[in-house]
């Protein structure tokens, strides 16, 4: 029977939440969470499951990756999964970074879901299969039943067929066909232009992909005249969060007055607080500086490094939050600073 | 400012300076007042650098 190993991370291993995102990779012979679900659907046989958390993942690539394919070494198997991961940012980011990597050292399939909001789909979708998934665990079993599905095609020697055939997001590697009505290439060609010509549908076979990209900002010239504003997607808000910003997937952002403040009051003095549910909150309600740097930027301020720092810092949540959301939000926020002479932002996300 | 740094290549960040960790991307709880201070005051620098410096594709900033 083929041999199949799964990487989750800590919280699908029930190992816990946000407090246990800096777990150790490790490995278990055997089942784990979703593992048993893989296990029930797919042809092969799963052996073993990896654990990682996500932000030990995040902070420690390196390490993280050198010590699961160093798991992996004395390993039989034919195929790698990994999640499914939904909207899960590190997740996915997780995800993407070890079945890549599992890919080049072992050279075997390696098959994932994320939902298409996931930033892992575009950073990996190019070196694995990766699935269009649902936004929460709710999917579970549809997402790893799609990645189960092309597991076995592959295994049993079927497939993949292509990117659309199969499902999964569009991996831009282009492969031979013959088409079965073999009508050579330049009268496709012709048939596509009187189309156009026309002004009737038609469809490419070559479709360039959409590229969303924003100019880059010239440089400042002189910092010492520049207004500087300070920007989060980390959450950090007053105590008692006056414009209810979401702690995920947000909506809505604030803009908090910094004036004659040398650093964020934190939590505990009834001041600053993060609200943001994608992470330990611990280290940002102690020091909310940590997350905003108002402190380092008042001593630059100070110096006559900078001209000043911009009366507000702006700030929502990045956590499960749409691309589509944050460029909407962004826009909106810069309405405010370029009215109020804002030069330039510093924005830390988390 | 981000840890993560592949993601914010791929929403399209143009100046990047990388932060040592999600839930503290500016001082480890885990060092002294000082160190995280000087971390703190040290990549803000580095961001004030990368405001000033004409690029012409997407940048991570040394640290």
């Amino acid at each position: 029977m083929k041999k199949a190993i799964i990487y989750i991370n800590q919280f699908f291993a029930g190992i816990g939440g946000e407090e246990e995102a800096d777990h150790q990779p490790e490995i278990r012979e055997g089942l784990v969470g979703p593992a048993m679900l893989l296990n029930q659907l797919s042809d092969a046989e799963v052996t073993d499951t990896i654990i990682c958390g996500d932000n030990f993942m995040g902070s420690n690539e390196e390490e993280a990756v050198e010590k699961i394919l160093g798991f992996l070494e004395d390993k039989e198997f034919d195929i790698f999964f990994a999640g499914p991961a939904f909207q899960a940012g590190r997740y996915g980011n997780a995800c993407g970074v070890i079945g890549k990597a599992v890919k080049e050292a072992f050279d075997v399939p390696v098959i994932s879901s994320m939902n298409e909001e996931n930033p892992g789909v575009d950073m990996f979708k190019k070196d694995i299969y990766i699935f269009p998934g649902g936004k929460s665990a709710a999917k579970m079993k549809d997402d790893m039943a799609k990645m189960a599905e092309l597991g076995n095609k592959i295994l049993n020697g079927e497939g993949p067929l292509t990117a659309e055939e199969e499902g999964f997001f569009t991996r831009g590697i282009r492969h031979q066909v013959w088409l079965e009505d073999s009508k050579p290439a330049a009268d496709r060609a012709i048939e596509m232009l009187l189309k156009k010509v026309n002004g009737e549908e038609f469809k490419s076979e070559l479709p360039i992909p959409k590229i969303d990209r924003v100019p880059i900002a010239e440089p400042i010239k002189d910092l010492s005249e520049a207004t500087i504003a300070l920007a989060t997607s980390g959450g950090i808000v007053p105590v008692d969060n006056p414009d209810k910003i979401q702690s995920a997937s947000a909506t809505r952002w604030g803009r908090y007055s910094v004036e004659g403040l040398d650093n964020l009051p934190n939590r505990e003095a009834g001041e600053f607080k993060t609200i943001h549910a994608g992470y330990d909150p611990a280290a940002a309600d102690a020091n909310p500086d940590r997350v905003v740097p108002l402190d380092a930027l008042r001593a630059y301020e100070e110096e006559g490094r900078i001209g000043k720092v911009h009366e507000y810092f702006y700030t929502t949540v990045g956590t499960g939050t749409t691309e589509a959301e944050a460029a909407r939000m962004g826009q909106e926020m810069v309405e405010y600073m370029k009215d109020e002479g804002v030069d330039a932002v510093i924005l830390t996300s988390t | 400012m981000a840890n993560l740094i592949p993601v914010a290549e791929t929403v399209g960040a143009n100046r990047m300076v990388p932060t040592i960790s999600i839930p503290y991307p500016l001082g480890d709880p885990e060092s002294s007042e000082d160190e995280q201070w000087k971390l703190r005051y040290h990549r803000v620098g580095v961001a004030l650098e990368a405001l000033e410096t004409a690029i012409d594709e997407q940048t991570v900033f040394e640290v």
